[in-house]
């Protein structure tokens, strides 16, 4: 029997059709491989054995009942502990929502359920989705399945290892700013965070209500593209979801094609502050993309030196006022309710014990940020550079078809390295973040390892807002030509877990 | 810019509901000025001519019709309650004694 939790999802939804194994077979080889290496990986928070094989035994009955099956029915996905998913547990990572069993399902996750996607079970994220590393959840760091001792990225860390550890062959992840992108960098696995309002963001835990963008990880382009197109469409429980029909990711993933395609290298995203291994490998990409027949030109966004701490404005501000919810109130966690304190310091208690360390800076950051007589310079000013950044985009997509850089400044860091360094970590995000204020879409994919250190390294790719198609048609050819020169891939050098 | 003082940053905890001890006021403080310190350069890039952008998408308000659909039954509404009574949350006393 092929070895299945090596199989991409393309492989194993043709192994399903053909019926040389069935969905049951395929989860329980993805659950055993979680219980193998789990305990070291730690990329999951929740795993239900049960419940999941209920769903892939579901799904073999359905097939076998000679039911129209979608092209991922029974292929299984990890999904990130920030979607709700009815009757499961979804902490976001934090203590607060630890015994919190969401009454409703996210929209992504009844889009999954109508695709017939077996999950497994639900990832570990910094907590409420703030970081870049995974360690600020509360419930332990996840690893890189690539060195145990450094970080996965994050805040989906959890998502990106469960890939890369070969847990699952899909994951959801959400990016408010690079948290599908980075973790997918270090982890030598492809992610995308789709345009805003592509993806429903109804029963995503919101962080940033303005940035938040659910989107789909996987360790091919192809597969990404299927995933995309399971997850994206019009949602009216979501007011901004975007109500227009969704482009062929699929196809363009499978164009390899790149004649007349204008690329532009942004100046400002790839110079100073970036490791040599991680620009060497960058560079080498760009001379592949001009040999693929690509028009590669450099183009400057000027405003995106100041993307950085226009985002740790914008951000804090639209957390505090969405994390002001939990109060111990409702649901989650309730502390100091011993009938001598009253609600205001049940919930100033509750929240103190209920957040963590950079749950606690970010509330605090964005309550200084909207207070009156400092709204204009901090808030106001911030909303200002996210014009500026559109504009920026917007002139640089009158000449280019889509920008590269690449996705994070540095391969994976050691667990520990920056977690009481708010500004070193922030940094992580440097060449994410832009899109996330802008709208529009972006993809992440490996490129090598770096040669000083032997971890992976990811390129980014920008596309327009509603340009999610030309990430694929761009990421699909680069990964085609990556592949053909390796002779395998990137995840084959890892080393064994 | 001059940075958050302790007594500011002990006031913010109090309007997020945050219940910090001084210990880890101090450092709170201590990160919070070199945070704001590195983000306060916003104010000097775009002039008075640059609009403000709060939202990548041109907004418009999305209304639903006016019809009876489906909800939470109470139980399920209380399912994740931390304390009920009578098929209503439960919580701490709201008014301060005089």
């Amino acid at each position: 029997m092929t070895d299945l939790i090596k199989q991409t999802a393309r492989q194993l939804s043709d192994l399903l059709r053909a019926g040389d194994v069935s969905a049951h077979e395929v989860a329980v080889a993805h659950l055993d491989r979680i219980a193998a290496v789990d305990e070291r990986v730690h990329a999951f928070l929740h795993v239900d054995r049960e419940y999941t094989l209920a769903r892939a035994d579901q799904v073999d009955a359905k097939r076998a009942s000679g039911a129209a099956m979608g092209v991922l029915a029974g292929v299984p996905l990890a999904l990130k502990d920030v979607l709700a998913m009815k009757g499961q547990p979804t902490t976001c990572g934090s203590r607060m929502l630890e015994h919190w069993r969401p009454p409703y399902n996210a929209t992504v996750v009844e889009r999954l359920h109508a695709a017939d996607v077996v999950i497994l079970g639900k990832t570990n994220m910094d907590e409420f989705a703030m970081g870049s590393s995974t360690e600020f959840s509360a419930y332990g760091p996840t690893h890189n399945p690539w060195d145990l001792d450094r970080i996965p990225g994050g805040s989906g860390g959890g998502s990106a290892a469960s890939l890369a550890a070969f847990e699952a062959p899909l994951a959801i992840g959400t990016d408010t700013g690079g948290s599908i992108r980075q973790p997918a960098a270090v982890t030598g696995t492809v992610g995308v965070k789709p345009t805003y309002g592509a993806v429903s963001r109804y029963g995503l835990v919101a962080l940033a209500s303005s940035l938040d963008q659910a989107g789909p990880c996987a360790r091919t382009v192809e597969d990404t593209a299927l995933l995309h197109m399971a997850i994206a469409g019009y949602d009216p429980k979501d007011s901004t979801s975007i109500n227009q029909p969704v482009a062929d990711m699929v196809a363009a993933a499978q164009r390899r094609d790149l004649r007349g395609m204008r690329i532009g290298l942004v100046k400002e995203l790839s110079g100073q502050g970036f490791q040599a291994g991680v620009r060497q490998r960058f560079e080498e990409a760009v001379a592949l993309y001009t040999s693929l027949g690509a028009d590669v030109v450099e183009v400057s966004c000027p405003s995106f030196d100041y993307a950085l701490a226009a985002y740790y404005l914008i951000l804090p501000s639209e957390a505090s006022s969405n994390l002001a919810k939990f109060d111990g109130m409702r649901y989650g966690l309730r502390s100091g309710d011993d009938g001598e304190h009253s609600v205001e310091q049940v919930m100033g208690l509750t929240r103190a014990a209920g957040f963590g360390p950079e749950v606690i800076r970010r509330i605090m950051i964005g309550t200084y940020a909207l207070s009156s007589g400092y709204y204009d310079a901090y808030y106001g000013s911030a909303q200002k550079v996210r014009t500026l950044i559109q504009r920026d985009f917007n002139a640089a997509f009158t000449t280019c078809d889509v920008l590269i850089s690449p996705t994070a400044p540095t391969t994976a860091f050691k667990i520990g390295e920056k977690l009481d360094d708010p500004l070193a970590m922030y940094l992580n995000d440097i060449a994410t973040i832009p899109v996330n204020l802008a709208g529009n879409c972006g993809m992440s994919l490996p490129i090598g390892l770096a040669p000083e250190d032997g971890l992976p390294v990811g390129l980014q790719i920008i596309a327009p807002i509603n340009g999610d198609d030309r990430l694929y048609q761009a990421g699909g050819a680069l990964e085609a030509a990556l592949h053909a020169q390796w002779g395998h891939h990137i995840l084959e050098e890892a080393p064994a877990l | 810019m001059s940075g958050i003082t302790r007594a500011e940053v002990a006031h913010l905890a109090k309007l997020a509901r945050l219940t910090i001890d001084d210990e880890h006021l101090d450092h709170y403080a201590e990160q919070l000025n070199v945070i704001i310190e590195s983000v306060a350069r916003v104010s000097e890039v775009a002039g008075d001519d640059v609009p403000a952008t709060s939202h990548p998408l041109p907004l418009i308000n999305v209304m639903r019709a006016d019809v009876q659909r489906p909800g939470l039954t109470n139980a399920e509404a209380l399912s994740n309650a931390p304390a009920q009574e009578q098929g209503r949350f439960r919580v701490p006393r709201i008014l301060d004694e005089e």
